[in-house]
């Protein structure tokens, strides 16, 4: 199996793997897409009832729970699209402009 | 080279009284092609045929025009499809009837080589049913005479498995029984 | 050496497919492929060899399972003919882009409208940017032949391309002629397992079938038409070996009576056998003509034809296909452009003929010889066309 090395973007025209192929696997993460971010959640710990809807419904996967038990997004790839905030039924998740 | 048109109905098996005979020849270390005209099969359709048979590569692919040898399986064709088009002059025509040489003749208005042999009969007789591609093979083999009787054989042994034996009398009577004809 | 044995040609192909031993078959059937498809069934349901045969519903299915399953690392092959490769005409350059070795048999046959079941090469002409490996065979010979090279080549390190062989449909699929049915220990001896360059596989996480940016997609598309063109000199290689073992050699372009003749006359597929009919015949009548033959349709052997048609007045190019409202047959506008700037190149004249079965005979070619030193318009032109 290839050994993948990172190498100098954009490539030249020799340098691109054959049929595109990524040999680094799981190389989506270096992809920080919380720069797309135009508002963030907050979440108000005493309303959160730790139900986890805000991580089912989350279309990026970023919500994962703490060692205390509340549900918060990693703000590296949270977009901000506020589904959470929709979806939380006791009104915990609100979403803050990121200017402020 | 000779070139062999055969006419049949769909479901008749023409195609493969045109595979045998190529199988055949391709055993006894001849050059052959076998192929039907190709298109759509419709059951009881006028359907055609086609052999060539050599001893030299055969490196022509365009469709059979002008036949050395033409075989009709069925005799209510004659009359409905026009089974002498483009036969040669010093070519055979061999046809499956009840009727003889000289009603056929009439018929069809044709003065060349004729075989006549009653096909139907014979297969009813051997095979229980009026399928005639294995029996007009043994008429085929007579008139043509470049193949041997034993050629066919193992094409159709490999085709017919246990049926082949029946096969190979309804072959070996029509081979027996065909006759040319007196030129009108 | 194998044994001679007449058999239908289409049945010959997926006989030659199994001696292959493939892993995965994705076909669906139309005609006049379909004996290619039932056959290559029957020998998998038969247990004759360790496969999977996929019942797609349709030709863009069978295409994308052979795309999947090659990405797994399975020697994968499928077949169709007219639409059917139409159907899967948005998946083919994805295949090539993403470098399997997918090997297809395409069983030339007209393309739609109307509808047309009979043979010519207008279902494989729309495909010839896909970026795939493209020849064509002439007799059942050279498709058994050329079905088995077909893997090797595809799969070969320096290739890594899909190959599709052209077998014309019915003139060749539905004709029992003889050939050499190759020994699976030989074929054993020329193709050993496919060895992929790369494989979708959990121990060995990556990622194929990719998307790309502006930025990269100009590089992305240099790289692949370069590894087509760098195909060539390993499909020559492979080839040689092939003549090595077997005795049957087999090159881009094959001449027949080619050498110091004023008139060629070039063909592709089925039609060439015919066609050298023609040439012994005009010979005989005291013409100098020549006959050069394309086996190799993409990467295009421009250098083999150049050799070729050196010194000929005139070249004769017979299109089984045309792309309309334009320069005509595919052929020869391929060939004038790679002409275009040469000195001596000869005069080209284009036929556009045998269309949806329309036969082609021997007396056909010699009456196109002839119609050639008639023809004022340079362009292109249908033969036999009837105008009253």
């Amino acid at each position: 199996m290839k050994k993948a090395k990172a190498k100098k973007w954009p490539e030249a025209w020799k340098e691109v793997n054959p049929g595109c192929m990524v040999f680094i696997p799981g190389n989506a993460s270096t992809y920080k897409t919380g720069t797309w971010r135009a508002q963030r959640p907050i979440l108000d710990e005493k309303k959160c009832i730790k139900c986890g809807i805000c991580y089912v419904f989350c279309p990026e996967g970023c919500i994962s729970q703490n060692e205390e038990g509340f549900f918060k997004a990693d703000l590296d790839y949270c977009k901000g699209c506020g589904i959470c905030a929709h979806e939380c039924w006791p009104g915990a998740i609100s979403m803050l402009e990121e200017e402020e | 080279m000779i070139e062999i048109r055969w006419h049949g109905r769909g479901g008749q098996g023409a195609v493969t009284s045109v595979e045998m005979l190529a199988l055949a020849a391709i055993e006894a270390g001849k050059y052959a092609q076998g192929f039907p005209a190709f298109g759509p099969e419709r059951r009881g359709a006028p359907v055609t045929a086609f052999n060539r048979i050599s001893d030299k590569p055969i490196k022509i692919r365009s469709g059979i025009y002008h036949p050395d040898v033409v075989i009709v399986l069925d005799p209510s064709l004659v009359g409905l499809v026009n089974v002498t088009e483009g036969l040669k002059p010093d070519g055979i025509l061999i046809v499956n009837t009840a009727k003889s040489s000289g009603e056929l003749r009439q018929k069809l208005n044709y003065n060349g080589k004729l075989y006549t042999i009653d096909a139907t009969r014979i297969a009813r007789e051997e095979l229980k049913a009026p399928i005639t591609n294995t029996t007009m093979l043994g008429a085929a083999l007579k008139a043509i005479n470049i193949l041997k009787i034993q050629d066919l054989k193992a094409p159709l042994e490999h085709r017919f498995g246990k049926l082949a034996k029946k096969n190979l009398s309804a072959l070996k009577r029509a081979y027996d029984e065909a006759t040319m004809a007196k030129s009108a | 050496m194998g044994k001679r044995v007449g058999m239908e040609v289409a049945i010959a192909a997926a006989e030659a497919v199994a001696l292959c031993n493939i892993d995965v078959a994705a076909v669906y059937p139309i005609t006049p492929q379909s004996h290619m498809a039932e056959h290559l069934a029957d020998i998998v349901h038969d247990g004759r060899i360790d496969a999977e045969f996929i019942t797609v519903e349709s030709e863009h299915s069978s295409i994308s399972a052979c795309a999947g399953a090659s990405a797994a690392g399975a020697r994968v092959y499928t077949a169709t003919s007219s639409q059917g490769l139409m159907l899967m005409h948005e998946i083919l350059p994805i295949v090539s882009a993403m470098r399997l070795p997918v090997v297809m048999g395409n069983a030339n046959r007209a393309i739609s409208g109307p509808l047309n079941i009979w043979n010519d090469h207008t279902d494989i002409m729309p495909q010839r940017d896909s970026g795939w490996i493209c020849m064509f065979s002439e007799n059942g010979q050279e498709v058994v032949d050329m079905s088995i090279q077909s893997f090797k080549i595809a799969e070969h390190p320096d290739v890594m391309l899909p190959v599709v062989l052209n077998i014309d449909g019915f003139q060749l699929t539905h004709m029992i002629e003889p050939l050499e049915m190759p020994s699976q220990k030989e074929v054993n001896r020329f193709l050993p397992p496919r060895k992929p360059f790369a494989a979708l596989h959990p121990d060995n996480p990556l990622s194929m079938g990719c998307f790309n940016m502006p930025d990269i997609f100009t590089e992305t598309m240099k790289a692949k038409d370069t590894a087509l063109w760098n195909s060539k000199s390993t499909i020559i290689k492979i080839w040689d070996e092939w003549g090595k073992q077997f005795g049957r050699y087999y090159k881009p372009v094959e001449t027949y009576k080619a050498d110091g003749a004023e008139t060629l006359i070039l063909t592709m597929g089925s039609m060439g056998e015919t066609a050298s009919i023609a040439v012994d015949e005009l010979r005989k009548a005291g013409a100098s003509v020549g006959l050069v033959k394309l086996r190799l349709w993409r990467p295009f052997p421009v250098e083999e034809l150049r050799a070729a048609t050196a010194g000929a007045k005139t070249l004769i190019v017979m299109d089984r296909a045309i792309s309309f409202g334009g320069a005509g047959g595919p052929v020869a506008t391929e060939i004038k452009s790679f002409f275009f700037h040469d000195r001596g190149r000869p005069r080209i004249v284009n036929f556009i003929m045998g269309l949806g079965g329309r036969d082609v005979a021997v007396d056909d070619f010699m009456a196109m010889v002839e119609r050639a030193d008639k023809i004022k318009d340079e362009t292109y032109e249908f033969y036999g066309v009837r105008e009253s």
